[in-house]
């Protein structure tokens, strides 16, 4: 049985449907993360696990049984709200200490937890301090800790990391990984950040205007989207507008206007017909490009012309223009050994990419 | 998993009925809501509102035998009036002296109001320039005075400008050597304009720094590099982005000047009493309650006129800004 | 930096503007003479009168009875006001609150006599003095926990409840701690407005009862003598402090509030 279970959870606010019939299931243990743009519902869904929002249809299940009738202070479930929400009149060790003191602890069991937490987030000299003498990075920590404290069945993160500066983020990105492990508590982590949720998660529902658009492992995600919505939210995309003209041995054909004939893998789940209209969903780093005359060997190769690049350290995107005005993203590695030359804004190059690459979804 | 789902959900029922939990939140949310809230609100509907709105009716009815009011229902003896009527506000305007009363503090609080206007603004800019450290000190100095008693400050200006204090002494010197005879300052409509601007100069000075401590200074280095010289900077720069802060000033200053009687009454001579010493004497001495309403009722007229003309002034400024 | 410097001036005559009269009382209640005119000696024979008059200490008594009642009254209604605003949002109350606060004290004073007298039929004293300075002492309560409410992070009470706080611990424990230093300057700033309060007294003592601004207020008018000075200068000592202990607990709802 699964640890939450949300059922065909519904969320009005007058003529608007903030989640929209909505069903997840989280295991115990898992890293678990709502990912989607702002407004797609995964906050007012995270509400509502909290206890501050209750569905207008559907169940929310915590070890089998429905949440409905529990208040917000009676549920084993915490939150570690975006702002924080250190209790600015309490020193640390009293902000860690609430949810203990809430439980009816005693002071004795208190002060070993409280220390053990402070341990866990490496705060122990700062237990003495107010909120406002702490960073960001460090009042983060404080309120990790303090919803972790007590050991609740289910950790409620909402956007955490939305005010740390870049490295900052990252360094605590390892933090909550490491964290969630030594500790085994179940978190459900609510993010726009797509890089953020591929790194940090198990398992990620992609959200959008209150639907779940699909709910896969980091890699399947982005590997294997299901609609244009996730191939276009996970990583980067060339979308182009396709159809299909036949399908045959494990192949489709597909007509790309601005291309030409493309070749692309058929669906694993079949139920694509010719005649079918979608979209071509391409990675850019799986388009080569070179100059002309070298990509012959692979089945989709196209003219064009470098239209722009972005130097990011690491790799280049090319910006590449076909002829009839069609604009690809190519991406590279500026490590490979024997590397492909730089390329001008200009030069007349090829793109191409394998016949076995590349998906087609219907809309 | 299985799909069960429950019956709730098929049926098209209102939240609360499916809800029973849902519903108990709610009403215990209104429960509170009403504790927190009633208190004060019943408070002032039974202290506030329910005696301005009997201030109104008193507006429309006779004045009582012996001061206050007549009855409304039966009238204590045959002839005797009772009932409502619009004869005080005939009475107002029957002659011209009332509405020159109106019209003459109108004029005090336009003066009072520029005149700290003019005073205000230098010690605004100064403090909104101070470096951070200084300002509070300085905010502070500027409220002190009005920690003291309204009374005070206005009886200390009863001391500066009475005729044996030193100022006389030395205004009428320095007029004496012109050939001018001497002149008592003090119950006259220049005494009550010192006493007016003195005691409301803090009330301009403090929404005005408040505006001006927002400004970007760049916005000045900007004009001064196109060519702007000080006077000009000030002008077109400083001074319409302050305009906000002014209209604020000016309402907690004009305001409370219409309604004022005290400083009138100590201050002024006998030709220069104001709405605030109308309505007094019409409730303590004459006891004509009804006119005296009226009249109240009037100057809430003129306040809420004035509120609004200056909510308009802010609104057409801000659109301008 | 010559403009800098008539600024200078001009701020620098504004506030001796602002200060020079009142120093004049101060000065003058040490005089050694009847009249304010001019100075003859140091004496603290006005300060003896003052504490020797009958009148005005009963008139200190009163005004000191009425401040501490009516400020811990307006405290309590003004404090739930403000809480309310702040969270419930209603229609009426802000404007109910607010007006008395804004409009010019002679029509609440003028009112309230009309109710008393008219409708309620009470004699007015102490008690209708009270009910009148609770009235408008509310508004000042209200604006500083409001705002004080207004500054604060909200989540911060919804983080108490999903910790495990009931309401009313939510309350008990983090709501009030955190409004407390407001509510503690709408104390000491009702209890100031109270003690100074001259116009709506003025409408709602009747008779038999005096305050302290009353009783300044005969002197001026019927015998002014340097015992207005020495009074006036104590006065002023006490609200000074007032409000200076006030400023250390709520410094932005003196800058915002006008």
């Amino acid at each position: 049985m699964a640890l939450l279970e949300i059922r065909d959870v519904t969320r009005r606010f007058s003529d608007f449907v903030a989640v929209d019939h909505v069903n997840i299931a989280i295991e115990a243990g898992e890293f678990f993360t709502l990912l989607g743009p702002s407004g797609c519902g995964k906050t007012t869904l995270l509400r509502m696990i909290a206890g501050f929002d209750l569905p207008d249809e559907g169940q929310i299940l915590l070890d089998g049984r429905d949440l409905a009738a529990t208040p917000p202070e009676k549920r084993p479930v915490h939150t570690v709200f975006q702002s924080y929400a250190l209790f600015p009149h309490m020193t640390v060790a009293q902000n860690i200490a609430f949810p203990l003191k809430m439980a009816g602890k005693s002071p004795a069991r208190i002060r070993d937890r409280v220390d053990e937490a402070l341990a866990d987030v490496r705060l122990s000299e700062k237990s003495g301090q107010y909120p406002h003498e702490l960073s960001g990075g460090q009042k983060q920590r404080v309120a990790l800790a303090r919803g972790l404290v007590n050991r609740p069945r289910l950790l409620l993160l909402d956007e955490p990391l939305g005010a740390l500066d870049a490295k900052l983020r990252e360094d605590m990105q390892l933090e909550l990984i490491e964290l969630q492990k030594e500790i085994g508590v179940t978190f459900v982590f609510v993010t726009h950040a797509q890089n953020e949720a591929l790194a940090l998660s198990h398992r990620i529902a992609v959200m959008n205007r209150g639907r779940v658009e699909q709910i896969d492992e980091p890699s399947k995600l982005y590997g294997f989207p299901k609609n244009r919505f996730v191939a276009d939210f996970i990583g980067k995309a060339n979308l182009f507008d396709a159809r299909v003209i036949d399908s045959a041995g494990g192949r489709l054909r597909l007509e790309v206007p601005g291309l030409g004939d493309v070749e692309a893998p058929a669906r694993a789940d079949g139920g694509v017909g010719a005649g079918d209209r979608g979209v071509l969903s391409l990675r850019p780093e799986q388009v080569r490009i070179a100059p002309p005359g070298h990509a012959e060997q692979l089945r989709n190769h196209f003219p064009g012309k470098v239209h722009d690049f972005l130097y990011i350290g690491d790799v280049t995107v090319y910006i590449v223009e076909l002829v009839n005005g069609t604009r690809v993203e190519a991406l590279l590695p500026n490590s490979a050994p024997g590397r492909a030359k730089f390329f001008e804004p200009g030069d007349p190059v090829e793109v191409a990419w394998r016949d076995d690459v590349g998906h087609f979804l219907h809309e | 998993m299985s799909d069960a789902r429950p019956a709730q959900v098929a049926a098209a029922a209102p939240r609360d009925a499916a809800r029973p939990f849902a519903a108990v939140q709610r009403t215990r949310r209104n429960v509170v809501k009403w504790i927190v809230t009633a208190p004060p609100f019943l408070f002032l509907l039974v202290f506030f509102l329910l005696p301005s709105l009997i201030m109104v009716l008193a507006s429309f009815r006779y004045p009582g035998e012996y001061g206050g009011l007549a009855p409304l229902g039966a009238a204590t003896h045959p002839g005797a009036d009772h009932g409502l009527t619009v004869e005080t506000y005939q009475f107002f305007f029957s002659s011209f002296i009332y509405t020159e009363i109106f019209i003459k503090s109108f004029i005090v609080a336009l003066a009072t109001t520029l005149i700290c206007l003019v005073m205000a603004y230098p010690l605004a800019i100064l403090i909104a320039r101070s470096p951070r450290r200084h300002r509070d000190l300085m905010v502070l100095l500027v409220i002190l005075p009005f920690a003291s008693n309204f009374l005070i400050r206005v009886y200390a200006w009863m001391i500066i400008l009475g005729p044996q204090s030193a100022f006389s002494h030395f205004v009428n010197s320095v007029l004496g050597v012109f050939g001018a005879g001497p002149v008592t300052m003090l119950f006259s409509p220049f005494a009550v304009l010192c006493g007016m601007v003195y005691v409301h100069l803090p009330f301009m000075v403090l929404p005005l720094y408040t505006n001006l401590e927002k400004h970007d200074p760049v916005l000045l280095d900007a004009a001064q590099d196109l060519g702007a010289g000080g006077w000009q900077r000030f002008w077109r720069v400083t001074f319409p982005l302050s305009l906000p802060g002014i209209f604020s000033g000016a309402a907690l200053v004009f305001i409370p000047v219409l309604g004022i009687f005290v400083i009138p009454d100590i201050l002024g001579g006998t030709r220069d009493i104001l709405i605030g010493n109308l309505i007094e004497n019409q409730f303590l001495t004459t006891r004509d309650w009804p006119f005296g309403s009226t009249l109240s009722i009037m100057l809430t007229l003129c306040v809420l006129a004035t509120a609004g003309f200056a909510a308009w002034l802010a609104r057409v400024g801000a659109r301008r800004a | 930096m010559r403009r800098g410097l008539s600024l200078w001036i001009a701020a620098v005559l504004v506030y001796l503007f602002l200060y020079v009269p009142l120093l004049i009382v101060v000065v003058y209640s040490f005089n050694d003479s009847r009249l304010n005119a001019e100075w003859v000696g140091f004496t603290l024979h006005w300060y003896h009168v003052l504490f020797n008059d009958g009148d005005m200490l009963q008139a200190w008594a009163n005004s000191l009875i009425i401040a501490c009642t009516a400020s811990i009254v307006a405290t309590v209604l003004g404090t739930m006001a403000g809480i309310a605003m702040h969270r419930y949002r209603p229609k009426l109350l802000p404007f109910m609150v607010l007006t008395p606060v804004a409009m010019p004290s002679i029509l609440l004073g003028v009112s309230l006599l009309l109710f008393f007298i008219q409708v309620l039929n009470l004699t007015l004293g102490m008690l209708s003095i009270i009910i009148a300075h609770i009235t408008f002492c509310i508004g000042f309560v209200a604006i500083v926990v409001h705002a004080r409410l207004a500054g604060m992070d909200n989540s911060v009470f919804e983080a108490a409840r999903d910790l495990g706080a009931t309401p009313w611990r939510t309350f008990r424990l983090v709501t009030f701690p955190l409004i407390l230093p407001g509510v503690i300057a709408g104390l000491l700033m009702s209890f100031t407005m109270s003690i100074d309060d001259f116009v709506i007294t003025f409408f709602t003592a009747g008779v038999g009862v005096s305050t302290l601004p009353l009783q300044i207020y005969s002197m001026i008018k019927i015998a002014v003598t340097p015992e207005v000075n020495a009074v006036s200068t104590l006065l002023m000592l006490i609200t000074l402090t007032l409000i200076v202990v006030a400023s250390r607990f709520a410094p932005d709802a003196l800058r915002g509030k006008a």
